[in-house]
């Protein structure tokens, strides 16, 4: 890192106080010089997780593909925010094709790289939770039992917000979307349904499955750094709030992410060639209705008193993870 | 050197000597011996510096094409039926960006019900993707096809389809001249991209376009898939000189004084050419190679003072009549030129030489109507109307034309 050695005020936050740190530890966003791969001026909302988490990850991939790094984008409110023509945030080479295909996509961009025998130009792929638990999951899937050397990032904010806030693969239970309304006997989104993709990426035991929120940047970095430092087909998916569909203050986007993790609804974990490895373990365990009650997605769940089962149940899918992650069971709140 | 072949073999080897660097391949029938023996070239270094890529359908195919093209890679695949139409939206992507892939499509019927074998429906489908769409006659043709389609394709940086007939083609044994691999490289220079993606230099590609510059933007790649029916005509004369074997846009037969004459696409143009030999009557015939861009100028010269033009199609539109049709109506616009519409040999149905004389006798005698139906079993079609008529629950059609073909008649 070839950042000067500007004197930062402490923050006093575990999250963001590097400003003392030695410059090799200080994260990418410290550095004046970042590369900005996505640059400001796009036309995200106020608060949108799915911008910041991509700023954090591009600066790093770029940083750790010395500048050689070539990005794909589904289709998506990254791709829409970002690109309007004839304008672009994008500092990097960048292409978008469609909804489903940024895998198979990138899949391709790799191959032309290999037949030419470059391998320091990095490829990296994005969508979002739609265009990657959905509609491109068999692009994904294709990528991943191939071992494509792709790093493809799934920033997942657990509905179709590009289109209005309509129900993904990846909503959580009871939540209100569009198409999920909070009326009749199981508002929001019915139980039993959706689908875990980190774990189906850890089924094709790919080098390399982690999961991450934009409360812990730093982790967030690490786990760029180490998703680059190794090749084939590697899978982040990133938890980033969408204060439109999920309902929350812009200001409440970090903290809803952290409370997130903390009470278990979103386990934070590495994994290897399918084994389940590192875990951030849940510091300052919440119940899940403290991360919960801010939202008005979820809002019909705490209007009477009568969603107590819904509410336990959904304590339930927590403790289930905090059990199979690992994530620090002795800690009760 | 002139070699016994089959089609896919020679489009194979031809293709493997166009030297492409990215080759995404997924098994349908009737394409797949060609992606078999591209792979198998790669795999024994036969063709080097080419990534051949199992992907896990059409449509992660098309879409490592616009990735590995977008890169700036020479990239080919092939497909046919369901898979073109499985790839229906990348088809339309690679077109709007400007990829030049050049892809083989081995033309195949569509389903349902499920056929494996040959018509047109397929390409025809996709005729207003924006890819330059090339058909071939037969597989010297469709060998030198190749050549020109990666030539033609990347000097407009438009992707460009070679149809050959499934089957038909694509098995048939033929003696064939593949071009000689130094022809291959004087006549198709290394690839040099309009737009890359590259990180000393990096650009978006794929950005939105709202209606301020959507018309232009799609203007612009009419304009330029428009240039390939002349650079199709340049191109040819340089093969040509190269290998002396002709290509054009458009194939005369016989059109010299021909009062009636058959439009067709593709391999059937052979057993047309057959028909009219064994016939007195001026009658001639006129075989696209091009189809997209539509070469309207050289259709209306070569149909000059025809007055009625029959156009043999593979394909139709349900509900409306003829694909090619429209497009030779027109060209042919402001003559008193008289056109029918003959569909034939849909889902393999073999079209004879004695069935396209008796549709052209038909045409000279003043009873061809404007659409009709080459061969149609009329009377299992009228049992099955009865049925319906007789019967609310009639079910499956498909099935039922199968039960009445196999039945004696009444």
């Amino acid at each position: 890192m070839t950042a000067p050695d500007v004197k930062f005020y402490q923050v006093g936050s575990r999250a963001v106080g590097n400003r003392l740190l030695p410059l090799d530890q200080r994260s990418e966003q410290a550095d004046p010089q970042r590369h900005n791969a996505l640059t400001s001026g796009h036309r995200a909302c106020q608060g949108c997780g799915e911008a910041l988490a991509a700023r954090y990850v591009l600066d790093t991939a770029y940083t750790e593909a010395k500048g050689r790094l070539v990005s794909v984008n589904a289709t998506g409110c990254l791709e829409v925010f970002s690109t309007p023509y004839p304008e672009s945030s994008w500092q990097v080479p960048w292409l978008h094709s469609l909804f489903a295909n940024a895998a198979s996509v990138a899949t391709g961009v790799a191959a032309a790289l290999e037949a030419r025998g470059d391998t320091g130009t990095r490829v990296l792929a994005q969508g979002g939770d739609g265009g990657t638990v959905d509609i491109g999951l068999a692009c994904l899937s294709g990528m991943f039992e191939r071992n494509d050397d792709v790093l493809y990032v799934c920033y997942d904010n657990e509905a179709y917000m590009n289109t209005g806030v309509q129900r993904s693969g990846a909503t959580p239970p009871a939540a209100r979307t569009a198409t999920t309304e909070a009326v009749g006997v199981q508002p929001g989104n019915p139980f039993g349904t959706g689908k875990d993709l980190p774990r189906i990426a850890m089924a094709h035991e790919i080098p390399y499955v982690a999961t991450a929120t934009v409360a812990d940047l730093r982790d967030l970095e690490a786990k760029v750094r180490t998703a680059m430092s190794l090749r084939g087909a590697r899978y982040l998916h990133v938890l980033v709030p969408c204060p439109l569909g999920w309902g929350s203050a812009p200001s409440d986007t970090i903290a809803l992410a952290r409370l997130a993790q903390r009470s278990g609804l979103f386990p934070v974990y590495e994994a290897r060639h399918g084994e389940l490895g590192a875990v951030l373990p849940l510091r300052g365990r919440v119940p899940v209705e403290e991360y919960l009650r801010p939202q008005r997605r979820y809002a019909h769940l705490f209007r009477d008193g009568s969603h107590a089962a819904t509410l336990e149940a959904l304590q339930h899918l927590a403790d289930r993870n905090i059990a199979r992650y690992g994530l620090g069971a002795e800690e009760t709140f | 050197m002139r070699e016994q072949l089959e089609g896919s073999r020679a489009v194979a080897e031809t293709v493997a000597r166009c030297r492409p660097q990215v080759v995404p391949a997924y098994p349908i029938t009737p394409q797949t011996h060609i992606v078999e023996a591209v792979g198998a070239m790669v795999k024994s270094e036969a063709l080097e510096n080419c990534r051949f890529v199992t992907v896990e359908s059409e449509f992660a195919a098309m879409s490592a094409a616009i990735g590995a093209s977008a890169m700036g890679a020479r990239t080919y695949t092939a497909t046919a039926s369901q898979g073109l139409l499985y790839m229906a939206e990348a088809l339309y992507n690679a077109a709007g960006l400007g990829l030049p892939i050049v892809m083989t499509v081995a033309n195949r019927a569509i389903g349902a019900p499920i056929n494996i074998w040959n018509d047109q429906s397929d390409s025809m489908s996709q005729r207003d993707c924006g890819w330059i769409q090339l058909y071939a006659a037969d597989n010297q043709a469709a060998t030198d096809l190749h050549v020109l389609a990666f030539r033609l394709a990347e000097q407009l940086s438009v992707p460009a389809m070679v149809c050959m007939d499934g089957f038909v083609l694509t098995h048939a044994f033929e003696p064939i001249d593949l071009p000689e691999p130094e022809i291959v490289d004087r006549y198709l220079p290394t690839y040099r991209p309009r737009q890359v993606l590259d990180p000393d230099d990096p650009v978006t590609i794929g950005a939105m376009v709202g209606p301020e510059a959507f018309t232009e933007v799609r203007y612009l790649a009419h304009h330029q898939l428009q240039q390939a029916d002349h650079w199709f005509t340049e191109l040819a004369d340089d093969w040509s000189l190269l290998t002396g074997r002709h290509l054009a846009t458009v194939n005369p037969y016989r059109l010299d004084g021909a009062r009636t004459a058959v439009v067709s696409l593709g391999s059937v143009g052979g057993t047309v050419a057959e028909a009219i030999d064994g016939l007195v009557e001026p009658v001639g015939a006129l075989g696209l190679t091009l189809y997209r861009p539509f070469p309207a100028g050289a259709v209306r010269d070569a149909l000059d003072g025809v007055e009625h033009v029959i156009v043999l199609e593979r394909a139709f539109s349900p509900g409306a009549g003829g694909v090619v049709s429209a497009d030779v109506r027109a060209a042919l616009a402001g003559r008193p030129t008289r056109v029918s519409t003959v569909v034939a040999g849909l889902g393999g149905r073999s079209v004879t030489t004695a069935s396209v004389q008796r549709m052209i006798g038909a045409a000279t005698t003043g009873r061809l109507p404007a659409l009709s139906f080459l061969d149609l079993r009329d009377d299992i079609v009228d049992r099955e109307l009865a049925h319906r008529d007789a019967v609310h629950r009639s079910g499956p059609p498909a099935h039922n034309l199968l039960r009445h073909a196999a039945s004696r008649p009444r």
